[in-house]
């Protein structure tokens, strides 16, 4: 691991928060995240930093726009939906706005706050060059409310970049003037949601809108067509404005070119995150390798993992082989989503883990249709039930038979060879507005389906069959008059 | 939303429906469509009136639109050419049964106790598409049993779905976002902001569009199973508007009204005046008997032929003695009979207005305008009169909708900013007395102010004036403290730039335009001199000078209405006789000879007629109390003792007198009005023949500021006086004048300030309002604590000055 130091500067920097682990492989956006002061425009300009911004106002923004398609920038915000192509989607109307989504709350994702935290330039070029390419003036970086670092180095960096040009009117002395406006969110993960944080940034109650008729390319922010990207995604703008999409795309795979930023947690040696070229390195590699993780924590064995953040199925040994890359991990049952892997060995209590995601995402409900806020919070109910040793035999089929009613069909999971069961693929089907309702189900059918005897192991120890956890609800008083 | 005569001829949507071929119209919504054709898909969020929302997915179909089958929620669905749409396979079924069971899960399930149960949707949905049982064993949500949310509604919140009926209503259609979801998850509930109650004046709404039991009205709950209920169509008559109403009764007491979908009037919804007011019907202090004055002046009861053999003989004096007040609250059938009843009597002095209205040549000397036209995208409204939503409120809310969300251009020609300014292309608040000098002065080369108004604000008048679209002017009274002719003046200016306006009235009270109709205006009287029939201000002068000897008081207060308290006083002092027909007692039943109690609404049978001019019905649900009887008996009763039999002797023979005498009212089937959602409109084509009174206005005096008096929708009225749940919403008296007036005087708002005026001066708290002027002071009319008639005299405005109350 190499570690760059400081050029002697004197320090007074509050200190980077940790998360970062520095492995070999090909840099596109985390190249200056190991410099003390990665945050700066001194240390941005000293690195490249705004050569991207000035290749392309060299350019046509049609022909950064065909860049970008050229190299397949798939989004890194969960969807994997090229950008260049969600670009083509907006119709000729102005104004038109560009909507950075800096509000990471996907459970165990961490890796635009490193970007935000790390090089705020860098996005902020990104962005730049995001609103050339599409012809418009205004942009918005929506900012996660509990990221007060990431948030005072964007304020911090967006000033210099004003004062030095970079930003606002006649950009690097042309034409060309965007603003970008920073906005501090407020503390909902369903924020993350595109047309959620539309309606947050309106600063009305974060809700998705109903996709037809919203699509935010057509009908977004203030009604008007809005792209809303990813921090991640626009950060590798600059690099490729500067190297170009040939080049990017000897990184990663055919249909997933360049790198991903993967953030690791759980029960590896080396938790953090990691950038990877995708589609190559498989998760094995990723969870065992020294480069990368280095192991499962005391070399217990692997139990299972979330391949992409809260919302996907869980994997098992059978998956570790897979390249990762969004459509390899779909076609599997699960999906890459955020890109945060949670790694889970063997003493974890697989009911236990469901219930911690499912809570996640009860709490996260914004309540705004009725399958996600009534179900999410009867599986909360049922599985807490269960771990309280009230469990009743047909609370498995019950919490199976709430999922259809979120998620209809047969919910995607991964395949399962002991017992010859075939993979599903991504996406599920959602009676909801958003997939956020559909999201509870994962876990739920991922632990079910797998670990269905860990289930009943708990619901056969339960003294009572559930019985008193019932009768104690409907009828508190007799109850407690039973007992004297 | 609203229907254009000339829609371009479109060709149907083909698509599949349960395996049928079928049509749909151009950009027609799944929900409605289905409905049309007689396929009913379970829902709880749509809302016909509402923009769909999508939340409940109590609407999921299995929708085909080419990409394989999948749930959608029809609410949200346009018809699409070749879509085909299941709502009986397997998939919808199960999601149905899905949404309820999830629906279900955290409801109390408090059928037996709940106003709703009986009419329920979630009920009735549950039973049809449902699954049988729950298998929620866990414990449900808990909130505080019903929370008030303001003075006349109250919320439970764990009988809830959070389908944002009301709180989209209130956002979208009131324009009051008073209530919001807060929280999120299974926490989300609807609630009001602290200190902030949901104190529309269209609360009522929110309960008669929530599908559970979650919102009840304070006026309704635990008063009736709806099964218990029975009900008739019938028109809401406490203002001008005539919105459509179903109103019912249970064991002969009317216990709640609802609004009824008309396309033309009111869209279903409702003021809470005209959804509460029904209270009053029901008073203990009903005038039950009729009465007169026995030797040492007390009142006492008479039966029906004595009373009417002693108002017959009042009646019976020299006719040119004789004025008749009121008959606005009359339905049309009564009014017309009052017409004949003077016309034989020779009567000519009759006035249905009660000076706080509008000569009523600008009814008929002005082409006429239906709300339908005010509201048609991309006309132009000119408010020219008194804030609709105060006055109003059923019509202000279908203006709403036209100038929000169909393009409606709006012009404020009025005193004050309207509750619609906010949406106003150009505002144009005239001082007191200015109206009509703003008026004239509006020209695209406007260059300076006139009255207050900026000459950018004229210049944008004019443009709106001349662009394309229709022009409608909403013309009414905006201030009891400034002569009606100065409205006029204005129209007649405004006339001047866009000769193609048309008028819709803005005179507000019940059946005025009805009355006027009929003939209930000075001079009308046929065979009479129409020079000699007095105004109801020109009688009260006469009596006051000792020339009319009796006053009849059709349903009319003129102790508290008509502007001119002075006037009044001496007028009763000086008068003879005084008889008056009403419902209730008021401050001039107090001063009668002879009372005679009339029926009230929701009592008899009767026919309505709008600002509009548009027919509709009034319908009995429940028996008079007493001897209390209908209008049209006690007039053709009257004729019959002062020998005039006018031939009637059911309500179908007046009507068949109406339809053969009234040139307006040929041809008019007023069986059928009850089916009839919209109704005719009557009065037909007017031609433009107004002329301009000539006003002189009095500079500014030293008093400094100009006197607003107008009224709000709570007020010490005689109906809203006696429902028991809206009385206590009265305003209280207070003068508000703008900020910048509060700080030259140095005091605060809720301080005692002295009012001096001509005639004395009075201590009253002062508010500020930022929709003043400066130089401007209002007071509210008929409000608790002050009457501000006692400041309202003979001239054409009315000058005040404040000061800080000396104590
Ligand atoms: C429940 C939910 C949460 C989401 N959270 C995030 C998030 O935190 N950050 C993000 O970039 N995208 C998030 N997304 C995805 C966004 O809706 C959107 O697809 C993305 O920001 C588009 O950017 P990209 O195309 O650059 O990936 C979320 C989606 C859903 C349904
Ligand atoms: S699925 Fe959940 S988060 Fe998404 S709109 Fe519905 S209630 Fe809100
Ligand atoms: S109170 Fe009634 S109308 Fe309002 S959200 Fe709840 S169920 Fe819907
Ligand atoms: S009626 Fe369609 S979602 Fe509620």
């Amino acid at each position: 691991m190499s570690s760059h130091t400081n050029d002697g500067h004197t320090n007074d920097y509050v200190p980077h928060a940790p998360g970062y682990v520095d492995n070999e492989g090909p840099k596109v956006v985390t190249s200056r995240f190991t410099y003390e002061d990665s945050f700066t425009l001194e240390r941005s300009l000293a690195t490249g930093g705004y050569d991207g911004l000035k290749a392309a106002l060299a350019k046509s923004p049609a022909e950064v726009a065909q860049e970008v398609k050229d190299a397949v920038v798939l989004g890194r915000g969960g969807a994997g939906f090229p950008a260049g192509v969600k670009w083509g989607f907006m119709p000729q109307i102005w104004p038109r706005y560009l909507v950075v989504n800096g509000d990471e709350s996907e459970p165990g994702t961490y890796k635009d706050r490193l970007l935000m935290e790390r090089d705020p330039h860098q996005l902020i070029e990104g962005c730049m060059i995001a609103c050339y390419a599409l012809g418009l003036n205004q942009c918005f970086l929506y900012v996660r409310g509990e990221m007060p670092l990431a948030h005072e180095r964007i304020a911090t960096a967006l000033n210099e970049a004003y004062a030095a040009g970079y930003v606002g009117k006649n950009v690097m002395d042309t034409d060309v003037s965007i603003d970008i406006v920073l906005h501090w969110g407020a503390g909902a993960y369903i924020v993350g949601e595109e047309t959620a944080l539309i309606e947050s940034l309106e600063g009305n109650r974060g809700q998705p809108r109903l996709k037809p008729p919203y699509f935010p390319a057509a009908k977004g922010l203030y009604y008007q067509p809005t792209i809303v990207n990813n921090v991640e995604t626009l950060a590798n703008l600059p690099w490729l404005m500067v190297n170009g999409a040939e080049a990017y795309k000897t990184m990663g795979s055919e249909a997933s070119p360049g790198t991903r930023m993967l953030a690791v947690s759980g029960h590896v040696k080396r938790p953090g995150v990691y950038e990877v070229e995708q589609g190559v390195v498989t998760f094995r590699e990723l969870f065992y390798d020294d480069n990368y993780c280095g192991g499962i924590r005391d070399d217990n064995d692997l139990k299972m993992f979330i391949p992409g953040g809260g919302s996907a199925p869980w994997f098992f040994e059978d998956q570790l082989d897979i390249p990762m890359e969004g459509r390899t991990v779909g076609a599997a049952g699960s999906m890459l989503g955020s890109g945060a892997l949670v790694v889970m060995d063997e003493t974890t209590d697989a009911v236990k883990a469901a219930l911690r995601v499912v809570r996640f995402f009860a709490r996260e409900s914004c309540g705004k249709c009725t399958p996600c806020r009534e179900g999410t919070s009867w599986e909360e109910k049922v599985l807490q039930r269960i771990l309280d040793g009230h469990g009743r035999p047909e609370d498995i089929d019950l919490l199976l038979e709430i999922g259809t009613n979120i998620s209809p069909g047969t919910y995607p999971v991964a395949s399962f060879g002991d017992a010859g069961l075939d993979a599903v693929p991504f996406p599920p089907k959602q009676t909801t507005i958003c997939p956020l309702g559909p999201s509870s189900v994962a876990p739920i059918t991922s632990a079910i389906r797998r670990f269905r005897d860990e289930f009943e192991a708990k619901i056969d120890a339960s003294a009572d069959g559930g019985v008193a956890a019932v009768d104690a609800e409907s009828e508190p008083v007799v109850a407690a008059a039973g007992g004297h | 939303m609203t229907a254009t005569e000339n829609a371009p001829a479109t060709t149907g949507v083909p698509f599949t429906l349960n395996g049928v071929e079928l049509e749909a119209k151009q950009g027609e919504n799944l929900l409605d469509a289905c409905d049309r054709l007689g396929v009913h898909i379970p829902r709880f969020c749509y809302h016909p009136r509402m923009t769909p929302v999508g939340m409940c997915r109590m609407c999921l179909v299995e929708i085909d639109t080419g990409r394989g089958p999948a749930l959608q929620p029809g609410c949200m669905m346009t018809v699409s050419p070749n879509m085909v749409v299941n709502t009986e396979s397997e998939a919808t079924v199960k999601a149905q049964d899905g949404v309820l069971e999830l629906l279900l899960i955290n409801h109390p399930l408090d059928c037996p106790v709940c106003d709703k149960g009986g009419e329920c949707p979630l009920q009735d949905n549950a039973f049809a598409y449902g699954p049988g049982e729950s298998r929620f064993v866990e414990e449900k949500r808990h909130y505080e049993k019903p929370i008030p949310i303001s003075d006349l509604v109250f919320l439970d919140r764990e009988r809830c779905i959070l389908c944002d009926r009301c709180t989209r209503f209130a956002d979208e259609v009131a324009g009051d976002p008073l209530i919001h979801f807060v929280d999120r998850g299974a926490q989300t509930q609807v609630n009001t902001f602290p200190d902030h109650p949901f104190s529309s004046y269209f609360s009522g709404n929110t309960v008669q569009i929530c599908p559970v039991g979650a919102l009840t009205a304070k006026p309704y709950r635990f008063k009736a199973r709806p099964w218990d209920l029975t009900g008739v169509e019938s028109t809401a008559a406490v203002d001008a508007t005539g919105a459509r109403v179903a109103i019912q009764s249970s064991q002969n007491r009317l216990v709640r009204v609802l609004g009824v979908d008309s396309d033309a009037v009111n869209w279903g919804w409702l003021s809470d005046k005209e959804r509460f007011i029904h209270e009053a019907t029901d008073a203990e202090d009903r005038l039950t008997d009729p009465l007169t004055r026995d030797d040492a002046g007390e009142f006492v009861v008479r039966r029906w032929t004595d009373a009417t053999k002693i108002a017959a003989e009042a009646l019976q004096g020299p006719a040119e003695r004789i004025g008749v007040i009121g008959g606005a609250r009359l339905p049309l059938e009564a009014q017309f009979l009052w017409a004949r009843l003077t016309d034989e009597l020779g009567i000519t002095s009759r006035d249905a207005q009660l000076g706080d209205g509008l000569d009523p040549a600008i009814l008929s000397g002005a082409p006429r305008a239906t709300i339908d036209r005010a509201c048609t995208p991309g006309g132009t409204v000119v408010l020219l009169g008194a804030d609709p939503k105060e006055e109003l409120p059923s019509l202000f809310l279908r203006l709403r909708h036209a100038v929000a969300e169909d393009g409606v251009k709006l012009i404020e020609l009025t005193p004050r900013a309207s509750s619609l300014s906010s949406y106003a292309k150009a505002r144009l608040y005239a001082a007191p007395g200015a109206a009509a000098e703003v008026a004239a002065a509006i020209s695209t080369d406007a260059s300076a102010s006139v009255g207050g108004v900026d000459a950018q604000e004229l210049a944008k008048a004019a443009e709106l004036l001349g662009a394309d679209g229709p022009v409608t002017v909403l013309v009414g009274r905006a201030n009891l403290a400034e002569t009606a002719d100065l409205t006029a003046a204005a129209l007649v200016a405004l006339h001047d730039v866009a000769p193609d306006l048309a008028v819709l009235s803005g005179l507000r009270r019940g059946n005025i335009h009805g009355a006027i109709e009929m003939g209930l205006v000075p001079g009308s009287a046929e065979g009479g001199d129409g020079a000699a029939g007095k105004s109801t201000e020109a009688m009260l002068a006469a009596a006051a000078a000792g020339e009319i000897d009796t006053l009849v008081l059709l349903g009319a207060d003129p102790m508290a209405d008509v502007p001119n308290r002075e006037l009044v006083e001496s007028a009763f002092a000086a008068v003879a006789t005084v008889v008056s027909i009403d419902t209730f007692n008021t401050a001039s039943t107090a001063r009668a000879d002879i009372v005679l109690p009339a029926a009230a609404w929701g009592e008899v049978d009767g026919t309505f007629c709008n600002l509009e001019g548009r027919l509709s019905p009034l319908s009995a649900k429940v028996t008079s109390p007493g001897q209390a009887r209908a209008d049209w008996i006690i007039a053709a009763e009257l004729a019959l003792a002062t020998g005039h039999d006018l031939g009637v002797g059911s309500l179908g023979e007046v009507r068949s007198a109406m339809v053969e005498t009234v040139p307006s009212l040929a041809g008019v089937d007023f069986d059928g009005l009850v089916s009839d959602a919209d109704g005719p409109v009557i009065g037909g084509d007017r031609a433009w023949s107004l002329s301009a009174p000539s006003v002189s206005v009095p500079p500014v005096d030293g008093y400094g500021l100009r006197l607003l008096v107008d009224r709000t929708l709570w007020d010490e009225g005689t109906m809203v006086h006696h429902a028991p749940s809206l009385a206590h919403l009265a305003t209280t008296a207070t003068v508000s004048v703008a900020p910048a007036v509060l700080d030259r005087l140095g005091v605060q708002p809720g301080d005692q300030v002295t009012l001096n005026h001509e005639n004395g001066s009075v201590d009253l708290a002062v508010a500020a309002d930022g929709r003043l002027p400066d130089g401007v002071a209002r007071i509210p009319f008929r409000a608790a604590g002050f009457d501000a008639g006692t400041l309202i005299g003979e001239g054409p405005v009315v000058d005040v000055r404040l000061d800080r109350a000396s104590s």
